[in-house]
């Protein structure tokens, strides 16, 4: 457990933390997901990567939180997300930062789109093992997943960077 | 005919994100090269998504790491569940007090003696092991927790590159390999010079290290 608790729990944390934007929340769920680990351990057939079997569970945790927390709060935490984009990018422009407005935008991202560029771009996951952890089919993952870059870009060019795409 | 090389197309678009992480099928991943050598407009949104992945990379690696908190909960928690099951099962404190009374006084005096010096070396074991812990930290897996001096790269080598080609590769950069791979994901820390450099001059190192076939993917990474 040891061994397999160094080996992914930074990750299994930053997952967390993308989903539930909050460290302390974000730490809690890391030590709920391992202890289901060694009290499930048995369950685990070896069919996925352990580290897909690991985000399946965090991603179930963390929306099941996000599920228990207040509305108002939700609300709150995006509105600070997205009121974040729109100040900061300006800065950053005139820095010609493109990477961190680029950043600053995949923070606005709803959940559902936040998760799914980060299983795909940091966690290195196949289109098969999003379908796994995410629970949709594989023709969705690649059509949310062109979605997610969508969106992305449409925020990109509210904060006036063009990139002619979509 | 027109019809299906479009649904072609979209379908090899959908596929650029994954292309892009390394993650196809090697068939798809040659499906896509080809779309790429022809396709102008589809080479330009590919380099989109490349910058995207970069940031998606630099954004989730800036999140740190947990505190030791979270172990801890973690392993209290642990700590507290075998004494659950065993209470469940039988009575442990029972069963060892009638194992122990069924032995002969001399041989309980050995087995205490093997016991205690078994104790001893298990405590100095763990000793060491909590004081290495503590020298490292368990924030070791926090990119840039530290200042390091230098500069630094992340980087994903190529699926095929073997040992021999990422040698040359970093004999022919002057760079050595810091940490890595991470957990989950080929991503290699590299050295890259032994003073910090400015973010010009260290684009154009990765810009450099890109062009080669060895490199799948590379961005700056901060100290």
């Amino acid at each position: 457990m040891q061994v397999l608790f160094a080996r992914h729990h930074v990750r299994v944390y930053r997952f967390a933390l993308r989903l539930v934007r909050n460290e302390a929340t974000a730490e809690d769920l890391i030590s709920e997901v391992f202890l289901d680990v060694w009290r499930q351990a048995g369950k685990f057939e070896g069919r996925a990567a352990v580290s897909t079997w690991l985000l399946a569970i965090t991603r179930f945790k963390a929306l099941s939180t996000l599920r228990r927390k207040p509305e108002q709060e939700l609300d709150e935490k995006t509105a600070e997300a997205i009121e974040d984009t729109s100040d900061n990018p300006e800065v950053a422009l005139e820095k010609k930062e493109k990477g961190a407005v680029l950043r600053k935008c995949m923070e606005a991202l709803s959940t559902e789109h936040r998760e799914i560029i980060d299983l795909v771009y940091y966690h290195e996951k196949s289109v098969e093992e999003v379908a796994e952890i995410v629970g949709i089919p594989e023709a969705t993952v690649k059509t949310r997943m062109f979605y997610a870059r969508k969106k992305l870009a449409e925020i990109l060019k509210a904060q006036g960077i063009e990139r002619g795409w979509p | 005919m027109n019809t299906q090389n479009k649904e072609m197309q979209e379908d090899i678009e959908l596929l650029l994100p994954w292309h892009a992480a390394g993650t196809l099928s090697r068939r798809d991943a040659e499906r896509v090269e080809r779309a790429l050598a022809n396709d102008n407009e589809l080479a330009s949104r590919y380099e989109a998504v490349r910058e995207e992945l970069g940031e998606a990379i630099r954004l989730n690696e800036s999140l740190g790491a947990p505190s030791a908190r979270a172990m801890e909960n973690l392993f209290a928690k642990i700590d507290a569940e075998p004494a659950r099951a065993l209470r469940a099962s039988f009575n442990a404190v029972a069963w060892f007090t009638g194992f122990v009374a069924s032995f002969q006084p001399r041989t309980l005096a050995y087995a205490a003696g093997a016991a205690a010096v078994a104790i001893m070396l298990q405590a100095g074991l763990l000793a060491g092991v909590v004081l290495q812990d503590r020298q490292t930290g368990p924030q070791l897996a926090s990119v840039g927790s530290q200042a390091e001096p230098g500069a630094f790269v992340l980087i994903r080598f190529n699926p095929q590159a073997n040992a021999a080609d990422i040698g040359a590769f970093l004999t022919e950069h002057k760079a050595s390999i810091v940490s890595g791979p991470s957990a989950g994901s080929g991503l290699f820390r590299l050295k890259v010079a032994d003073k910090a450099v400015p973010p010009a001059e260290l684009g154009a190192i990765v810009k450099r290290m890109q062009s080669n076939p060895v490199v799948g993917f590379t961005v700056p990474s901060a100290n």
